[in-house]
């Protein structure tokens, strides 16, 4: 099923990014011919096939730390590069509700 | 003596002999960065303070008879990917055009202790995501060997760096054949060991069981050296495997003879002479060498690339998700409210190809697609893996082209996306398995008789925690003279 203006747009929109109507435009054919050709994968019969979800080579459980607190970024440096500190805060505008 | 062409070795010997100074070595790479670097345009900051800093120190250790680290005054370079504490990281993008990290990555770390120079972070495709190094949101990287064309990518600052000597030695990443391709199309040699072999701590990530940082160098004893700085277990990274690290310095004249070299079919399918040709003389080397040529076969090799585009974009629509203006990097207005202060902020801060890859990622994901494409590449992936594993049953290393051609011209494969995933074919299969690769100069073809020699590179795999068989075969092509077959 090839891709329309409008999933393009959905997706966009579920990415957070909002396309021009000309990056619409061009993006379109390009992610149609990508989904195309990646169609490919459904000549394989996987259905007695795992899903290979960890690549770490013959891992057992993935050992975890013991809950010790350590030392940690003091507020100062989690603040540095932050586009709009406040008071020991990163500031941001307020959520408000998209109109549909 | 030419102190930017010299190698880890000749370092070593001329530093402990006190024929130069590590601040000697540094300068003389500040000097050409600063003659040369407006042509390849490998670098995005440097870092001279920061380099001549640890330069004094070796120089310290050095007056007071003091025994060197591994690395000691190593002129290196740090793909933009990787974080530098207090030396800003762009990862090539602008969404993060002023971000200063407060942390070293590990493999950072692990090379200043082992006293390596870092003169600054190289150039990249934006968020790793790209073979030519022309999706920087900066500028696009020239190759040294013919400024028109691509260094390759997405590493290709590190590659152009090593190659130009504007570095001894880089760090790179490498998620589809970042670090493999650019050294093939540089003429250097590049290296990824297996998954989890070093701490992706520090690295930004792309696509998280995909990624891997590895080392450039203009010979393999130099890649070795660094992988042996940066390897090993680190408890910041949760997929950091704990086997134990071997040396593999010590380990590269290890003798080859009888090694079983498998040539798999599917790689050499279609393959140009401009490429094959090469790739015939260095395995015919090989077997000069007394390896044993044989055929093996990875049925499922035509399907790595729609796996990859998958699982890479998928994961990437994930990772990607932090850049949203509220804790570092740029925020481009607040418009509305939250909503709208993220997407002007992700516009205007991505380039067109981490926006492609973004869309691809979650469309894959996105509920009624799951299935179809994640959850049916994540099996293919098992195949390809189990591809890997059987072929190693019957030989000891791989062989195969890294790229299915040289550099090509910048601006020429900017208009159809897909043909650019597609040159990735021969690298992206060991990132989905997890194996380790090196690519290595086998020769250079000439594409006309007035054009510049372009580098062809060979890469060799091996299985998982091989990463010492593979520097032995690279080290033994290496001294038979196979960089230049």
């Amino acid at each position: 099923m090839p891709l329309t203006e409008k999933d393009v747009r959905y997706v966009a929109e579920l990415a957070h990014l909002e396309l021009t109507d000309q990056e619409v435009k061009q993006f379109l054919p390009q992610l149609d011919s990508i989904l195309e050709y990646v169609q490919k994968l459904n000549e394989l019969d996987t259905r007695e096939i795992e899903p290979m979800a960890q690549v770490t080579a013959g891992a057992a459980k993935p050992q975890l730390r013991g809950d010790e607190p350590r030392p940690a970024f003091t507020p100062e440096i989690a603040l540095a590069n932050a586009p709009a500190p406040s008071a020991g805060f990163f500031q941001v505008p307020r959520v408000i509700e998209r109109e549909s | 003596m030419d102190l930017t062409a010299l190698t880890l070795e000749s370092i070593r010997e001329a530093l402990a002999r006190k024929q130069i100074s590590a601040e000697e070595l540094v300068r003389a790479h500040l000097a050409r960065i600063e003659q040369q670097d407006h042509d390849v345009r490998a670098y995005l900051t440097l870092s001279p303070q920061r380099a001549l800093q640890q330069a004094r120190r070796v120089d310290a250790l050095i007056a007071a008879g003091e025994p060197l680290p591994a690395l000691a005054g190593v002129p290196t370079a740090v793909k933009d990917v990787i974080i530098t504490r207090d030396l800003r990281t762009t990862a090539g993008s602008q969404i993060l055009r002023n971000y200063i990290p407060p942390y070293d990555a590990t493999a950072v770390a692990r090379l200043e202790a082992a006293g390596a120079c870092i003169l600054g972070k190289t150039n990249c495709d934006e968020f790793a995501m790209g073979s030519s190094t022309e999706n920087s949101g900066y500028f696009p990287t020239h190759n040294p060997r013919d400024l028109r064309r691509v260094p390759g990518g997405s590493s290709g600052g590190s590659a152009a760096a090593v190659a130009a000597h504007l570095a001894t030695v880089a760090l790179g990443s490498d998620t589809g054949g970042s670090i493999r391709q650019p050294a093939a199309l540089c003429g250097a040699v590049g290296m990824m060991g297996t998954y989890g072999r070093v701490s992706r701590y520090g690295l930004i990530a792309f696509a998280s069981s995909l990624d891997h940082l590895g080392p450039f160098g203009r010979s393999v004893r130099d890649v070795a050296a660094v992988l042996q700085a940066i390897a090993g277990y680190d408890p910041c990274d949760s997929t950091s495997a704990r086997e134990p690290v071997p040396d593999y310095e010590s380990r590269l004249l290890e003798p080859i003879r009888g090694f079983r070299v498998g040539i798999a079919d599917e790689y050499f399918q279609g393959l140009s002479p401009a490429i094959g040709d090469n790739l015939q003389r260095g395995i015919d080397l090989l077997a000069k060498l007394g390896c044993e040529i044989t055929p093996v076969s990875l049925p499922h090799t035509d399907y790595a690339i729609a796996c990859y585009y998958i699982i890479a974009t998928a994961e990437a629509s994930s990772n990607l998700a932090r850049y949203d203006g509220v804790r570092y990097g740029v925020r481009a207005g607040v418009g509305d409210g939250l909503a709208e202060m993220y997407r002007r902020t992700r516009n205007a801060g991505f380039g067109p190809e981490v926006k492609r890859r973004i869309m691809l990622g979650t469309h894959v994901l996105s509920s009624g697609y799951y299935d179809a494409y994640y959850l049916k590449a994540q099996k293919v992936r098992a195949l390809i893996t189990r591809d890997f594993l059987e072929a190693f049953d019957e030989v000891d290393v791989i062989v195969t082209p890294t790229s299915p051609v040289p550099a090509f011209k910048l601006g020429e494969r900017l208009d159809d996306p897909l043909q650019m995933y597609l040159a990735d074919i021969y690298t992206v299969t060991a990132d989905l398995a997890g194996i380790p690769g090196i690519s290595v100069p086998c020769g250079a073809t000439r594409p006309a008789a007035d054009q510049p020699a372009l580098p062809v590179g060979m890469q060799l795999l091996a299985r998982h925690f091989e990463e010492a068989r593979l520097l032995q075969v690279a080290y033994g092509f290496e001294r038979a003279g196979g960089f230049g077959v």
